[in-house]
């Protein structure tokens, strides 16, 4: 006969104290009653205080002003918005063009910080000091202080149109802002697009391919031509049976301005060269931390095994290196878009300036446009740490296996 | 035998010398191993050369050779005057150099100023220094008396009570909070589906208002009293002192260990008479200067220390919440953490500025300044409680177990064990926070306050001073401040950071 193992006690009321106060039981049940009476009591205040202090003022509280007219002007905006329009578009010509400048410093926060990087960490002394000490200077300075010199010092020092600086007679740069040429859409433009993402695609597809037939067969098999023959090759095809898909429409002076041409204002060039500069920073000592952090003996290993320089830092360095450089990247790259919000000083519609700025001036609904402005940030910075989560979590599970 | 050493050759003349090998130590070795050691690097060194000739000489040129010295107004800095090309601009920031430090604090009160300025540095210099001793003392001094200190000396004013009548006070506004909300619930439950569950709500509210109320009676009994006597402030500063130390020194021990809590806590309440002595605080205190005066470099370092020891308690605070095996304050904690550092400075300050005045009681103003101060401890707060948390996670296990184990309670294991060394694991995080909190003060140009980056801004306006060159002389001006500082502190963390990993070095 067996023995049937006794079934542990119920121990109800151990149960009861752990769920109602966790570890501490009875006393962590206590303190928790009463913090929560002081939230409680906290957040009464502020609701029958802002209550009262609303009642004054003769505000009405709610979202309904979302649908009101706003009534002025934006100097940018990517969506067409004129004066007549609802609060709701001046939200997302707002967002649009946080969006917009968060892209844009993000490219070039990412080429200055790569470039920076590679300057600090090359053998050449000179190199190494000159990168050392922009990433010193830049780091040690506010980064509004930096938004406002090249806003009011740089920017503002520059010459009228007629004396532009000129950039081999295309770019055009000048107190009014930076004068590029305009792309114009020509009929051959979407068959363009679609020979190009149709060479992306099967390129990526024959990547695959060849990767499958060296892990699994451990065949080598030379895809890099077909490759280049799907990107190049397909838009190429493309642009001889169709024509060119974009025209550039070169500025011209005339009189005392440029016609033709698109105009940057010089508050979105001001702003975007100090969040790139000043990120970028940055990013060059996360990415020399990343690298430094591989240790020296992998690269002799891979040199060992008989692989190249290039092939070693392609396949041993980098991979290693960017498992500490991604997660504090993007940080950063959160961190720029949240710096945006510093256009508001200078004048660049984004977000802040025109919803939390002029919105709230006008309506007095500071309440709701605050908490708005900040729930957008909040999300955004929410995703991508959610996104950080579940790629550290990729990175613990490939380094166990 | 023979015949090997017969064909056997041995060589009579010496080998020539070869060629030493290239030199690679010194100057020379120096330029071909780290400049010139290959064509690429040749290449990279030139170009290097040439950036860095396009940038230094011309900056140099600018700060000093063109530059302008003395003047009285924007001629001096005109090409016409000076009859060269103009560069910095310098009499202008002689011009402008006590508003870019003091804003418009009034002339004659300047000296409490620097005296604040001296204060601070003759207690930060010796916490730094991590030879010196009384590290408890010096730190005492500086988190908490300074701060009140500074407050009294910069803004002015003086005091109309003490400890009872500020507790007094404060539960007053508590017990009529509570019944306020009470009488509320009982009012609202005349028009609702749960009427009986409100009222009884309510009433109980009212029921624990009135207890408070005679529950502090003798308190607020205690302070009218002292109100009424000669000298309200001593008065009541005395019963404080006899009333804090008595508690003391009963939780310290009584007769048997107490002695220690008395006199540290009688000492302490000497030095805070002589404080108010001094400031004179029982008698009004100084001129009050309106925190609109203020500017410049002084609101900077305002901004910035009050953010810096006010977001030490908030940090350790969160921290430990986060940490916490009590599911309400860790959730509460980790939303606040995560909330305040997902959104940028400049919307906490718009909140600070915006909002904040309306979730008070209207006649209670809240200073401009003041504002700007809560929304930076808090958003620094937040940040701390990350950095504090690493140092939390880094405290071996064992320490906190080998506490408990000794029979410590939780408090005692958390204040005299684990915090101590969690805070010094990340004194190096602390001080990054630092810098960019110093850096991050910069933001309050933008709701209208004026410190060293809005007087700069502000003083572009002046027409009298309004020349070509204004903007990048006084940007070159106060860039050197804050890089002085920001650098300053880094330099200081990588320091303490190698003293604090000196046991690891081989």
């Amino acid at each position: 006969m067996s023995i049937a193992p006794r079934k542990p006690p119920l121990q109800l009321a151990l149960r009861l104290k752990r769920a109602l106060g966790g570890k501490t039981g009875w006393n962590g049940l206590a303190a928790q009653i009463a913090f929560a009476a002081i939230l409680a009591w906290i957040a009464y205040e502020i609701v029958a205080n802002a209550r009262t202090n609303l009642e004054t003022q003769h505000i009405a509280s709610g979202f309904g002003f979302l649908n009101y007219n706003a009534g002025f002007d934006v100097n940018l905006s990517l969506i067409a918005y004129n004066n007549s329009d609802t609060y709701w578009r001046v939200f997302f010509v707002g967002l649009l063009n946080t969006i917009l400048v968060s892209v844009i410093g993000i490219v070039f926060a990412t080429v200055i910080g790569f470039t920076v990087a590679l300057c600090r960490l090359s053998p050449n002394w000179l190199l190494s000091r000159i990168g050392g000490i922009y990433v010193e200077i830049i780091r040690n300075l506010p980064v509004l202080f930096q938004i406002l010199f090249w806003y009011l010092a740089v920017l503002a020092a520059l010459p009228a149109p007629r004396q532009s600086i000129s950039i081999f007679s295309t770019f055009f740069l000048n107190n009014r802002g930076l004068i590029v040429p305009q792309p114009v859409s020509e009929p051959g433009l979407y068959p363009f697009l679609a020979a190009l993402t149709v060479g992306i695609v099967a390129a990526l597809g024959l990547r695959h391919h060849a990767r499958r037939a060296l892990f699994e067969r451990g065949q080598m098999i030379r895809v890099w031509p077909y490759v280049l023959g799907c990107l190049v090759g397909l838009p190429l095809v493309s642009m001889l049976m169709f024509g060119w898909p974009l025209k550039f429409e070169l500025p011209q002076l005339k009189g005392f301005n440029f016609a033709g041409g698109a105009r940057i204002i010089p508050e979105f060039v001001a702003l975007t060269v100090a969040l790139s500069t000043y990120t970028g920073a940055f990013i060059a000592e996360i990415v020399r931390a990343g690298v430094m952090s591989v240790h020296k003996g992998q690269m002799e290993a891979g040199s060992s095994l008989g692989l190249s320089r290039a092939a070693t830092l392609r396949l041993i360095v980098v991979p290693q290196a960017m498992r500490v450089i991604v997660p504090p990247l993007t940080s950063q790259y959160l961190n720029l878009t949240k710096n945006s919000s510093l256009a508001v000083a200078i004048g660049y519609p984004d977000l802040v300036s025109v919803f939390a700025g002029t919105a709230v001036s006008q309506t007095g609904q500071a309440i709701e446009i605050i908490a708005m402005t900040m729930g957008v940030y909040l999300l955004l910075s929410l995703t991508t740490s959610a996104l950080m989560s579940v790629y550290g979590w990729r990175i613990n599970r490939s380094m166990a296996a | 035998m023979t015949d090997i050493s017969a064909s056997s050759f041995v060589r009579q003349d010496l080998v020539a010398e070869r060629a030493a090998p290239a030199k690679t130590t010194g100057f020379i070795g120096f330029l071909r191993t780290r400049l010139l050691n290959s064509p690429g690097n040749i290449l990279l060194t030139i170009l290097g050369l040439l950036l860095a000739w396009y940038i230094v000489v011309p900056a140099l040129k600018f700060l000093l050779v063109d530059a302008v010295w003395s003047g009285k107004d924007r001629t001096a800095c005109l090409v016409e005057k000076a009859g060269h090309e103009v560069g910095a601009c310098w009499p202008y920031i002689q011009a402008k150099l006590t508003q870019l430090i003091y804003g418009f604090y009034p002339e004659a009160q300047r000296w409490r100023v620097n005296l604040t300025y001296g204060l601070g540095a003759a207690l930060l210099l010796p916490l730094l220094l991590p030879r010196l001793p009384a590290k408890g003392l010096n730190s005492g001094l500086f988190f908490f008396a300074f701060p009140a200190v500074a407050f009294f000396l910069l803004h002015g004013g003086g005091i109309a009570g003490f400890g009872v009548s500020w507790t007094a006070g404060l539960l007053q506004l508590f017990e009529q909070s509570i019944g306020g909300a009470g009488d509320l619930l009982v009012n609202l439950s005349k028009s609702s589906a749960i009427a009986p569950l409100l009222w009884v709500l309510g009433k109980v509210l009212v029921l624990v208002g009135l207890l408070i109320h005679w529950l502090i009676f003798p308190l607020t009994w205690l302070r009218d009293q002292l109100q009424l006597s000669a000298l309200p402030v001593w008065g009541d500063f005395l019963v404080t002192a006899v009333i804090v130390s008595a508690v003391l020194f009963v939780l310290g021990g009584g007769m048997r260990t107490g002695r220690r809590a008395l006199i540290g806590s009688l000492l302490t309440f000497a030095g805070i008479a002589a404080g108010i002595k001094l400031m004179g605080l029982d008698r009004g205190g100084f001129p009050i200067v309106d925190t609109r005066l203020w500017g410049g470099l002084l609101v900077t370092l305002v901004i910035a220390i009050t953010g810096i020891v006010a977001s030490m308690p908030i940090g350790i605070a969160l921290a430990l919440g986060r940490r916490s095996s009590i599911p309400l304050i860790r959730i509460f904690s980790i939303a606040f953490i995560e909330f305040w550092r997902g959104v940028p400075l400049i919307t906490v300050l718009f909140f600070a500025t915006y909002m904040l005045p309306l979730f008070v009681p209207g006649n209670f103003a809240v200073d401009g300044l003041l504002r700007a101060l809560i929304g930076v401890a808090i958003f620094t707060g937040a940040y701390m409680a990350e950095v504090i948390r690493g140092g939390l996670a880094a405290v071996a296990r064992g320490q906190a177990e080998a506490a408990s184990a000794l029979g410590l309670s939780w408090w005692k294991t958390t204040s005299l064990i684990v915090l101590p060394q969690a805070l010094r694991y990340v004194i190096p995080g602390i001080v990054n926070s630092f810098i960019s909190l110093f850096k991050d003060t910069s933001l309050v140009s933008i709701v209208a306050l004026f410190d060293l980056l809005g007087s700069l801004r502000a003083s572009f306006s002046d027409p009298n001073w309004s020349t070509p060159t204004t903007a990048f002389t006084g940007f070159a001006f106060a860039g050197m401040i804050y890089f002085v500082f920001c650098f300053g502190m880094s330099r200081y963390s990588l320091f303490v950071e190698n003293r604090l990993n000196a046991h690891r070095r081989h």
